[in-house]
């Protein structure tokens, strides 16, 4: 997500590289974040006000600053789309007496269930809690079923419902069935509904009177237009939200309702949904997100998943076993390469790199993570020995491991040879003092402003 | 005449009374405008661009209706309020017109129309009404669960199946879409069925694999009639904004998409992304807008009408 909308304004704070900022060029560069903000779909209101605020602030800078225009610029953006969206990450408040109601509101198609099935199982791995879920949306065929099977996925108690009950009696019933089976946290699904029906919006409501959830999150689709503001404002108004969830945000959608939806309501996005899979919830840090629109990265959350995702253990053993001078072999890079996989990919990590984004398209191309997958199956098809002395596969082995893993020779060869060139390099990190020195370097990259090149 | 007059009647009300939001939108704007001063300028035309931005138009569409509406006032046609108000109709009317095209059932049998788009827009429920739709005009239809993905989607379009008394074929959860399609295009030959609607799993248009199975799909469905799928249909989400434009522009380079269908128009999304997607394909032809979705029971689909649309939006 925000990649469109992160091109355009590095490409607009780029054009006042080594320049200094004056009346003339913050005109121009406004014009640009305005056309920017629109084509990502924020709320032409929330654009009004934004763009006035950085003129405020750009001219002020103007007179004091020593700082070229770019950095300027980039600094003052920063900052403003930071307060937009609210300062720090705000989490659920998981504090109130068990069991914590959670309510899931938002308009149809808007990904409600699927967020559902998300926060139990985020409750359930992160926060140890014991959840259960109910849906009250007697209304789309096979709502129920759906949140069924997916609370069995992801190990959430299901509260059985069906589609004769009314939604009211049966949030009671599991309000009731939550308290006796000493749940620590109830969230309740809920029918997709359109803020202009009224006969819907009170029904919520009433939802609402009877269950006083201690979160009510209203979730929008992150290619939401500029209807965004006014919906997520009349939900708002109907039951009070206490937090948003920006869904689908791992497509390439500009994200501006993340922008204008807190704008509007005040209330915190707390959460953005990528992925189908189950574990696509990540928290959201207004900073960071910030950070990832201006092309500078988002490396706190990255560390945050390797630290999650990766096997410590692995990890660890590798480094002694190459620190003590032993090779780098096909074992240990077949072990990296799911690790990899772990992390969502290389496209993932790239994403969130500083100036990951900016690498040229065909750059991008490149990374394919089809074909690391590739790599691992042509791994899998080879003997231990092979992966622990791959000097021994000669041209009737590779032929054998073309066959098992479904590639060509050459396919081999490239391995081969991606290897060695691998292994070359972790020669050179030991002898060089290790990998303290290569994080520093990668350390260093982050506090500047300007997206990092490859050098 | 006079059947087709009520019937037009009929329709016009039902999208003034969709679009109600819409239509107070943009004309409460104008409305404002004009009483405020009597004179049109380019200020008057800046907020009109304004309001015209608040209901999804775009920012590059929206700017080539006020250029239009620009070079009316320095003709000096744009003497008033109602002028202003007919200039723009217009302007939107020769802008929406290409998309609308009737939706016809060929001659092919089964005629098969494949559904896409991305997750939530509204698919399986587009089904479910295009088969009732098509069953009222006199052709029988079948439903393929081409969406093996998500949880219970097999359910949902099962339930529709149930309730419009058409037949569902379908697998269990994670099976392959292709094959439950291919399945069901047989099926549909052997009962000698008229038109086959196949629902798939919704997916993100950056979603590279994904869109890769989704041109598999389409070459599984060749194999059993070189033609088909005879249409494509892309479904957006009345709500969406200018990203509707890479998902038109994605999905048609993996499938190629021969029509659109705008689900929940019903709601206080005003749909002005229509333009923004007629104004994109101004230079090459068109794809065009089939029907519209007004609500979720089996009878809230409508044909789209370009001049009912700018009408309805601009009503007084």
């Amino acid at each position: 997500m925000f990649e469109s909308l992160s091109d355009r304004l590095s490409r607009t704070a780029r054009g006042l590289a080594g320049k200094r900022l004056t009346e003339t060029n913050i005109q121009d560069a406004l014009r640009e974040v305005r056309r920017s903000l629109l084509e990502a779909d924020v709320a032409l209101d929330v654009v009004s006000s934004f763009v006035a605020s950085v003129q405020q602030r750009a001219i002020g800078e103007k007179v004091v600053s020593s700082l070229n225009a770019h950095d300027a610029f980039v600094k003052i953006v920063h900052r403003e789309l930071i307060e937009l969206m609210g300062v720090a990450n705000d989490s659920l408040d998981l504090t109130a007496p068990a069991p914590v109601v959670v309510l899931v509101a938002g308009l149809q198609g808007s990904g409600k269930t699927t967020t559902v099935a998300k926060l139990a199982r985020f409750l359930r791995e992160r926060e140890r809690k014991k959840v259960a879920v109910v849906s009250a949306d007697v209304y789309r065929p096979a709502a129920i079923a759906q949140l069924r099977r997916l609370a069995e996925e992801v190990q959430a108690r299901f509260i059985a419902s069906t589609q004769s009950e009314s939604p009211l009696d049966i949030v009671n019933r599991a309000l009731t069935d939550a308290r006796t089976q000493f749940d620590d946290v109830l969230i309740v699904d809920t029918a997709g509904r359109l803020s202009i029906d009224e006969e819907m919006m009170t029904e919520i409501a009433s939802l609402h009177q009877a269950l006083t959830p201690v979160e009510t999150l209203f979730v929008v689709d992150a290619m939401t237009g500029q209807d965004a503001a006014l919906t997520s404002k009349a939900f708002d108004e109907a039951i009070p939200l206490t937090g948003i969830v920006l869904t689908k945000a791992d497509g390439d959608a500009r994200g501006g309702a993340a922008l204008s939806v807190r704008a509007v309501t005040g209330k915190p996005v707390k959460f953005l949904g990528t992925g189908e899979k189950s574990d696509g919830l990540e928290a959201f840090h207004p900073d960071r997100i910030a950070s990832r629109i201006l092309g500078m990265g988002d490396v706190l959350t990255l560390i945050e998943e390797v630290e999650r995702k990766v096997d410590k253990k692995k990890t660890s053993r590798l480094a002694q076993k190459i620190k003590r001078g032993r090779k780098f072999d096909l074992e240990d890079f077949r072990e990296q390469l799911g690790q990899m996989a772990q992390l969502g990919g290389m496209s993932n990590v790239l994403e969130k790199l500083p100036g990951g984004r900016m690498l040229p398209a065909n750059a991008q191309g490149q990374v394919d993570d089809d074909e690391l997958a590739q790599l691992a199956v042509m791994i899998d098809s080879m003997t231990v020995h092979e992966r622990r002395f791959p000097d021994v596969i000669n041209g009737s082995r590779k032929r054998r491991i073309a066959l098992g893993s479904g590639s060509q020779v050459q396919d081999i060869n490239r391995l081969l040879k991606q290897h060695k060139q691998m292994q070359k390099m972790m020669k050179r990190v030991t002898r060089r003092g290790g990998m303290e020195k290569m994080m520093r370097g990668v350390g260093q990259t982050q506090p500047t402003w300007r997206p990092q090149r490859r050098r | 005449m006079g059947e087709e007059g009520a019937k037009n009647e009929g329709l016009r009300g039902r999208f003034i009374r969709s679009l109600g939001k819409t239509r107070l939108k943009v004309s409460h704007g104008i409305g404002d405008l004009v009483l405020g001063e009597k004179r049109i300028d380019e200020n008057t035309l800046l907020d009109l661009e304004a309001s015209l931005l608040t209901t999804d138009v775009g920012i590059d569409a929206a700017e080539a209706i006020i250029a239009g509406l620009k070079g009316r006032l320095s003709r000096n046609e744009l003497s008033d309020r109602k002028a202003l108000h007919q200039a723009l109709r217009v302007e939107l009317t020769e802008m929406a017109r290409p998309l609308g095209k009737p939706f016809q059932i060929g001659s092919a049998r089964p005629f098969v129309v494949l559904f896409i788009g991305v997750n939530g827009v509204g698919k399986t429920t587009t089904i479910g009404k295009l088969s009732k739709h098509l069953e009222v005009a006199g052709f029988s239809t079948l439903l393929a669960a081409g969406d093996t993905f998500r949880a219970a989607a097999t359910e949902q379009i099962q339930a529709w199946g149930t309730s419009n008394d058409v037949p569902v074929v379908a697998q269990q959860s994670g099976a392959d879409s292709a094959a439950v399609i291919y399945d069901a295009i047989e099926t549909a030959k052997r009962r000698g069925i008229d038109v086959v609607l196949a629902d798939t799993a919704g997916r993100l248009q950056a979603k590279k694999g994904l869109m890769d199975e989704l041109s598999k799909i389409k070459r599984v469905i060749a194999r059993t009639d070189e033609t088909a799928p005879h249409e494509c249909l892309l479904v957006i989400d009345a709500n969406v904004g200018q990203n509707a434009l890479s998902q038109l522009h994605d999905f048609d380079e993996a499938v190629g998409v021969s029509g659109m269908v705008v689900a929940k128009l019903d709601g206080s999304a005003r749909g002005g992304v229509l333009f923004s997607l007629a104004h994109a394909q101004a230079s090459q032809e068109c794809t065009p807008v089939y029907f519209i979705g007004l609500g979720e029971s089996a009878d809230d689909l409508e044909p789209f009408d370009p001049d009912a649309f700018v009408e309805a939006l601009l009503a007084p």
